[in-house]
């Protein structure tokens, strides 16, 4: 994966840069990759960090009360606050627990949440000083299937939080999450099957290619409107399942396991699960526009500047949209009750999944 | 020295550490988690011969789900440490050497028997697209008789697991 798209882009670097700067092309390579994952690490923290913030904004004023209102103009500083509380709270490790796994278990969750966002395109390139650079920190060929691998080694996380912390409510949540993540996993993967043979690639970018276009002059050729409604809606069902939000948050049941797989956690490691679920939440919203909304496809007019713009900015508002998405339906929906949940996924959303990849598989045939 | 070789030897090592970890740890999950990186270095090997799809496979399948239940099993069993026993001395003496030779002579005798040259990255099918046709083309009867089975096996499964009283003579 690796050496491939590594060796054409630096052909096509040193094509670029003619004669004397053939010296140092491997440099101006990892230079810009370093540029591009800093401002990408940047924005998906602060689009985390203001996700909470919207996330209790909205559901304050679905709730008839007002959210955070304090620190800032509408509240717009308490992610800040909020960070420096959990810096400077107590970071408690209970006596009881099993330290090394209890250590890492919040890294494991953070550190695999923030690595799908790597292969996530967000635009066409972009020319800078000569050079076409692409709005993704790598473009590799089996991108879905790198994302789909990235989140399923994220259920260690909550798994060993769980089993480590050594208290009853947070191996409840633990195996739940387990159980629950790897049992909706089947339907996500299987929901998505129905893309992939309409755009016949792996690679991210190549399927939002294929999506570009119109039918009948009006209609976007996305791929919800391309037959995969019932995908789509696989999709999203089984992604809340797997970030483990409202209605499927059984892991952290607050009325039932006090906070689930992280009861124990305090401080900066319980910031650490909290980052995890909503860059969890980001990337999903992420997949949805890629995959199914077009990704950047748009309406794009005006000025040279407004045109390279308009695309992201569509890519932003479509995430945007799910984001919210996310938010109406913790406000809206009450939770399952856990043999519901399984009984959803296994003899729902999979037979229903299977029946879309078919049907799917012999209109393409067709 | 190319970076390759580098790269390859670095994720040969986690995965020979992992699997000796495996068998030195004593406590099941521990034990658990060394063979996860055991799976994930394999999958960084496979990378470096040019087989993305068998990669990402091997992570989603081995890491991410056989090995999810694995651990599930032993969060659930709630399986504790093991005892150390001293073990025999002469497993010891005798097993640890003996490995070794076997190791090396299995090895020997590969090298020997096999062409001197390294396979070059990308010569053997690897991509989505060359392995779809391989599988869905070339080898389908193959690739179809092996799901059989496993849903067989699966069915067998089920059958061993479900109790013999609770189906009789009970409604669902």
């Amino acid at each position: 994966m690796r050496s491939r798209p590594l060796r054409s882009r630096l052909t096509d670097l040193i094509s670029t840069l003619g004669e004397e700067a053939t010296a140092l092309p491997i440099g101006i390579f990892i230079l810009v990759s370093v540029i591009k994952s800093a401002i990408i690490l940047f924005v998906l923290l602060t689009a985390v960090a203001y996700t909470v913030w919207l996330e209790r904004k909205v559901v304050g004023r679905m709730q008839n009360r007002w959210g955070p209102t304090r620190v800032g103009p509408f509240g717009l500083l308490q992610p800040a606050a909020d960070g420096i509380k959990f810096l400077f709270k107590e970071d408690l490790t209970p006596p009881h627990v099993y330290k090394p796994l209890f250590l890492a278990a919040p890294l494991i969750a953070v550190i695999f949440a923030l690595t799908s966002i790597s292969v996530i395109p967000f635009g066409n390139s972009i020319r800078l000083f000569g050079y076409d650079i692409p709005l993704q920190i790598t473009d590799v060929n089996i991108g879905l299937l790198l994302i789909l691998g990235v989140t399923s080694m994220g259920v260690y996380g909550v798994a060993l939080a769980g089993w480590s912390s050594n208290n009853k409510y947070s191996l409840l949540g633990g195996l739940r999450a387990s159980a629950q993540m790897v049992s909706y996993e089947i339907a996500l993967g299987l929901s998505l099957v129905g893309v992939l043979i309409q755009s016949s690639s792996f690679s991210l970018r190549a399927i939002v290619d294929a999506q570009g276009g119109r039918f009948l002059g009006f209609i976007p050729r996305w791929n919800i409107f391309h037959g995969q409604f019932i995908g789509f809606f696989i999709y999203l069902m089984a992604a809340y399942a797997e970030t483990n939000r409202i209605p499927f948050d059984l892991p952290e049941a607050e009325t039932e396991l006090v906070a689930g797989y992280h009861t124990e956690y305090s401080a900066m490691k319980f910031a650490m699960f909290f980052m995890a679920e909503y860059a969890n939440m980001v990337t999903v919203a992420c997949l949805a526009t890629l995959l199914f909304f077009g990704g950047w496809h748009g309406p794009v007019f005006g000025p040279p500047l407004l045109q390279a713009v308009l695309p992201v900015f569509w890519f932003v508002a479509k995430v945007f949209c799910f984001l919210f998405l996310y938010i109406w339906v913790r406000g809206t929906l009450p939770r399952f009750r856990y043999d519901q949940l399984m009984d959803f996924g296994w003899k729902f959303l999979l037979p229903l999944a299977i029946a879309n990849l078919v049907a799917t598989a012999i209109a393409v045939a067709w | 020295m190319n970076f390759h070789l580098i790269l390859f030897l670095a994720f040969g090592a986690v995965c020979v550490g992992g699997a000796v970890n495996l068998l030195a740890q004593r406590h099941p999950i521990n034990s658990a988690l060394s063979l996860i990186a055991v799976m994930a270095a394999l999958a960084g090997e496979y990378l470096l011969l040019g087989a993305e799809f068998v990669a990402a496979v091997q992570v989603i399948v081995y890491a991410g789900a056989i090995m999810v239940l694995f651990v599930f099993v032993i969060m659930l069993l709630n399986a504790g440490e093991e005892e150390e026993t001293k073990g025999s001395r002469v497993a010891i003496l005798f097993g640890v050497p003996g490995m070794l030779i076997a190791s090396v002579l299995m090895a020997w005798v590969v090298l020997r028997h096999s062409g001197t040259e390294a396979v070059a990255i990308g010569a053997l099918p690897g991509n989505p697209t060359d392995l779809a046709q391989l599988l869905f083309h070339d080898f389908l009867l193959p690739f179809e008789v092996t799901s059989v089975l496993i849903l067989i096996a699966i069915m067998g499964a089920v059958v061993l697991a479900s109790k013999p009283d609770s189906t009789a003579g009970k409604v669902e």
